[in-house]
């Protein structure tokens, strides 16, 4: 009985240790001073990675959720005779809600993923040590390009998730559906205000893509060096940052739209 | 791969990117160039807003004018005010008009629509309708007819 409530508190301390880590590790990263001329190659390297080779599985989802978004609203919408809605109901959900939150996570699944086993690797294939001992700072060579990366490349891939949505819900409301497109746009763009609605968007995408580099990160970091250590590290970063990025989103949301 | 490589498709990644805030600026926001557009306020005591909310619309013979900024209640006569900006070009509403609360539609949005009155004087900053007519209240309607009042 003893040793279960010592292993509950075990448990917890570990929970707050590793709370703390992850903060003298982001402080470690971001308190360098960056050095453009070796920094900068680096980032773009790292941009490649996280950002553009992601763009292909954003730009696929982005078009089915805004191809469904369309069907469904048009479905419902009909019943009150209200179809030329539909552009707002789309743009509304895509830039308030879905852009940021699905990006998110399928960047955690598809960028966080591999940071944390490309560094879990190098940890356990002792690179970062030898690293160490050549002089050059892991954190600053290895870790804060790619936490850079995710945080730029987020908003980015957020922004082009909700465009490319926009533009499967009009192929299904307009081309397919016989919505008429002037009362699609005109509906949606007296609806969407461009500071309540995009900017807030935006600001989004910016904390859940910082959210989820750093978990993949630190994860990656904090791993232990082994095979089967890689893997739960790897398993960790998805659902970490899947549960940051959606209890973030409840908060940021209460915090943007909610009328208190 | 090349580093020059990897800069210009970088590159074209970001670009790709502003070009779609962009877009969701200026074809999904309706946000124009010359946004900042000058407004005069004036204001309009209601006995009943329904609906209204801010960032509503304020017509005149169903074209825009203006926006709705703010709906308080007056302590003293228990009214809402209503405060609206109008555009500054539309600088010729009778002082007489009525501002009336009006829906789009059977269930749609509730906004401000300005009918005409035939003074030769017309608003000013700051100035308040003589005459408004407030929301359409369908429950009181209703419950109006059954009673046959």
């Amino acid at each position: 009985m003893i040793e279960r409530i010592a292993a509950f508190g075990r448990l917890g301390l570990d929970i707050v240790s590793s709370f703390g880590r992850s903060g003298r590790f982001l402080a470690g990263v971001l308190g360098g001073v960056p050095r453009p001329a070796t920094g900068f190659p680096l980032l773009l390297k790292q941009l490649y990675a996280v950002g553009v080779l992601s763009l292909a599985i954003i730009v696929v989802s982005g078009l089915f959720i805004g191809m469904v978004l369309g069907l469904q609203g048009y479905t419902i919408l009909s019943d009150y005779g209200s179809e030329a809605a539909i552009g707002q109901m789309i743009a509304l959900t895509l830039v308030r809600e879905l852009g940021p939150v699905v990006t998110a996570l399928l960047f955690a699944g598809r960028a966080g993923s591999a940071l944390t086993a490309e560094i879990g690797l190098m940890k356990a294939t002792e690179q970062l040590s030898s690293m160490e001992m050549m002089g050059v700072d892991p954190l600053r060579r290895v870790i804060a390009p790619r936490l850079w990366a995710g945080f730029i490349a987020m908003p980015v891939l957020a922004v082009i998730f909700s465009v490319v949505g926009i533009w499967g819900g009009m192929l299904v409301g307009v081309d397919w559906l016989g919505v008429f497109e002037g009362s699609f746009w005109g509906n949606m763009q007296s609806s969407v205000d461009f500071v309540d609605d995009v900017l807030n968007g935006v600001i989004k995408s910016v904390v859940f893509g910082f959210v989820c580099a750093w978990i993949a990160v630190y994860q990656g970091y904090d791993c232990v060096p082994t095979s089967a250590g890689i893997s739960s590290a790897t398993t960790k970063t998805v659902v970490y940052s899947s549960l940051a990025v959606l209890g973030l989103d409840f908060v940021l949301t209460a915090v943007m739209f909610g009328d208190f | 791969m090349a580093q020059r490589t990897t800069e210009i498709i970088v590159g074209l990644f970001m670009i790709a990117g502003c070009a779609a805030l962009l877009f969701l600026a200026l074809q999904v926001s309706g946000l124009s160039p010359k946004s900042a557009e000058s407004t005069y306020t004036i204001y309009a005591n209601f006995n009943d807003t329904g609906g209204l909310t801010p960032r509503g619309r304020v017509s005149m013979a169903g074209v825009t004018v203006g926006t709705i900024e703010s709906i308080s209640l007056n302590k003293e006569t228990f009214q809402a005010r209503v405060e609206m900006s109008i555009h500054s070009d539309v600088d010729n509403i009778p002082s007489d008009s009525s501002a009336v609360i009006r829906t789009s539609g059977l269930l749609g949005e509730q906004y401000i629509d300005i009918s005409i009155g035939a003074e030769m004087d017309s608003l000013k900053e700051g100035d308040t309708f003589y005459s408004t007519q407030s929301a359409m209240n369908l429950e009181r309607l209703i419950s109006n007819f059954a009673s046959g009042r």
